[in-house]
């Protein structure tokens, strides 16, 4: 994939394209408002990380001006201003993920991962299948080589993000995000203990283990 | 009111006006009325002091004609003399009064009016005379006695109504400087609970109030300042370390990836705790955020039961994993104003505390409640509790209780729920479970 990264600190923009070519993406950096609205609007690019205080012209400008021009492109936005309000602002401009600075890489990594997944064509989709595993989104019923698995409203949530976004690493604050759907930050990582029922009800019995843990990051399912 | 200070200076003020009225009346007195009485002593002394010696010297016959002289020149003028034992002998006056004279002689009686049924007043001097006889010469004092009646009057009315007008004002005054003084309280009280963008209200007036409430504001403002500068120091502290510690982080992690084994472990605790300070740091800004208001923007009408039905179903899981049960129930429709991911991160750290601090197999509750014009959060543990005289302390930065020190966390749970509580203007009560700790969180309803 090719991304775009307009950032003005120097070492955040290596950082940034570093980690994203390590990827396995193409990226182009620069380094201010200007040329990175040039950028966004001519060159032909699947996804933009737009820091919001840029020289030139101004982040959330750059956003607003490709959606006045109906540019759908997915864009993250980086921030030092982690506000409610700011954040919320980002997102009325039209960005599709706002990340406040500083951010572990792996945080960008999943964030920028689960939009360009949602780039491909979704459709009314009425099931989903990673590996054996299977879901249907119409009788919300689950099951994995012909055996049923029974999940709870909850579980069923947090396997269809997750199942969603097979292949890719979604972190315990992108889960929280999505499926509790507040955004605050708990005391202990009280997500894991959802993730390993989950994990017990799918993968227990079966010799391929489908819902992996990312040290560091989060959580991956995966057939692989 | 009457303990007031202001009410006390109306009584004190009061007074000093009457006893002025007092000394004024009493000067007007002497020199209109008392001149008068003098002038009529006067007379009267002199009289008696001329006809005795007109009696010393030609006789009682002598005396008698007189006395008729006398009484025809001037008809208010009255005279007899009589013997010792007050039979008339001559004189004007029909009857000897029935009322004895005073040591120097005076007399004040009333008497028949010549030729009518009425009754005059009369102030007179008895005089004796040698040879069994007694002098009385007299004179009627009834425009006097009217004029003393009416100054009489008018003084009592006087006093009474500068004494209702005193009250009355006195009364207003208070109320004026009174009601200045509550709003004062108000505002003070306001700052005392930890508002300090409060400020004294001036009316521009330029009195003595509003040069306190300037001054007291002055001061305010630079409390304010200084605060903000210690809080501004510590939430740069706590920002600036924030952008190292996570590209120190962030390096570690790149480097786990290509690291060995042996290494790899290593270094990926090394990223775990740094998550952890990371995780410290973000809630010491989190508080800063809370506490200087940016959140408010955000506050809407918040139904409460799906913040605790959902809290309960987010923690359920760790507290099955400690063997707890955790019980939890909602009265239904209840909201409040508030910020939905604040009030969550509150009550997830309430319900995190009671799971960590509850001995294995012990029972934790989350309860919300409608209690009148309140909605309560009710969050019950069954471990060691929380001393009573810590339950100030432990809502401080850091602080941690003895025995808990061993356990992981970062000293800032409560203080965050703290913040959330003050941002909401609710109530955080602790209170003792025995065993164990009961917090009740207490939001005010809204409609």
């Amino acid at each position: 994939m090719k991304l775009l990264v307009i950032e003005d600190d120097d070492e955040t923009g290596e950082f940034i394209k570093n980690g994203l070519v390590q990827a396995g993406h193409k990226v182009d950096l620069t380094d201010n408002g200007q040329d990175g609205l040039y950028l966004a609007t001519t060159g032909n690019f699947d996804l933009i990380v737009i820091d919001r205080m840029l020289p030139l012209v101004d982040g959330l400008t750059i956003v607003r001006t490709l959606r006045a021009s109906d540019n759908r492109i997915p864009i993250v936005v980086l921030s030092a201003l982690g506000e409610i309000d700011h954040r919320v602002a980002g997102l009325n401009a039209g960005a599709d993920d706002y990340l406040v600075k500083p951010f572990a890489f792996s945080e960008l990594e999943a964030r920028v991962g689960a939009l360009l997944r949602r780039v491909t064509p979704e459709g009314p989709e009425t099931s989903l299948c990673v590996g054996d595993l299977e879901m249907n989104l119409i009788t919300r019923e689950v099951g994995r080589n012909g055996k049923s698995i029974d999940l709870q409203p909850r579980e069923f949530r947090l396997l269809e993000y997750l199942m969603r976004h097979a292949g890719q690493v979604l972190t315990r604050t992108m889960l929280l995000e999505h499926v509790w759907d507040y955004h605050f930050d708990p005391q202990t990582n009280v997500i894991d203990v959802h993730v390993s029922r989950l994990r017990s009800k799918i993968d227990k019995g079966f010799e391929v283990q489908l819902l992996h843990t990312v040290r560091g990051a989060g959580y991956k399912l995966a057939s692989l | 009111m009457a303990r007031t200070t202001t009410f006390r200076l109306t009584l004190s003020y009061s007074f000093i006006f009457a006893v002025s009225l007092g000394l004024l009346a009493f000067y007007f007195y002497w020199s209109t009325i008392g001149l008068v009485l003098r002038e009529t002593d006067e007379i009267l002394y002199s009289q008696t002091q001329a006809l005795s010696k007109v009696y010393r010297k030609r006789g009682i016959d002598w005396l008698a004609k007189s006395l008729s002289v006398r009484a025809k020149v001037n008809q208010k003028m009255l005279y007899q003399f009589s013997t010792l034992d007050n039979r008339p002998l001559a004189g004007n006056l029909r009857m000897w009064p029935s009322v004895s004279p005073s040591e120097e002689g005076w007399v004040e009686f009333d008497y028949l009016l010549p030729g009518t049924e009425e009754y005059a007043p009369a102030r007179g001097r008895v005089y004796p005379l040698p040879d069994g006889v007694q002098l009385l010469v007299a004179r009627n004092v009834e425009e006097i006695t009217q004029i003393k009646k009416v100054f009489n009057r008018s003084l009592q009315v006087g006093l009474a109504l500068t004494l209702l007008f005193a009250l009355v004002g006195g009364i207003f005054m208070s109320r004026r400087v009174l009601r200045r003084v509550s709003e004062f309280t108000a505002s003070t009280g306001q700052i005392v609970d930890g508002r300090l963008g409060e400020r004294l209200t001036s009316r521009e007036t330029g009195d003595e109030f509003d040069v306190l409430a300037r001054h007291v504001n002055e001061m305010l403002d630079r409390l304010e300042t200084l605060v903000g500068a210690v809080r501004h120091v510590s939430d740069n502290i706590a920002h600036d370390l924030r952008t190292p510690l996570t590209r120190l982080r962030n390096r570690i992690e790149t480097a786990s990836l290509g690291a060995t084994d042996s290494v790899k472990g290593e270094l990926e605790a090394s990223v775990a705790d740094a998550d952890e300070l990371l995780r410290t740091f973000s809630s010491l800004l989190k508080i800063a955020r809370i506490e200087s208001g940016s959140y408010k923007p955000s506050f809407e009408r918040i139904d409460f039961a799906p913040l605790i039905f959902d809290a309960a179903d987010l923690y359920q899981g760790l507290a099955q994993e400690k063997g707890l049960v955790l019980m939890t129930d909602c009265d239904p429709v209840i909201f409040i104003y508030g910020d939905r991911n604040l009030l969550f991160q509150a009550i997830s750290n309430l319900v995190d505390n009671a799971i960590k601090y509850s001995p294995d197999g012990g029972a934790v509750s989350l309860i919300g409640r409608r209690d009148g014009d309140y909605a309560t959060v009710i969050v019950t543990d069954a471990g060691s509790g929380i001393p009573e005289n810590e339950w100030e302390n432990v809502l401080e930065r850091f602080s941690r209780l003895d025995q808990s020190r061993s356990l992981p966390g970062s000293g800032l749970g409560l203080s965050v729920v703290n913040a959330v509580v003050k941002a909401h203007e609710a109530q955080l009560i602790f209170e003792d479970n025995s065993p164990g700790l009961k917090a009740v969180v207490k939001f005010s309803l809204v409609g």
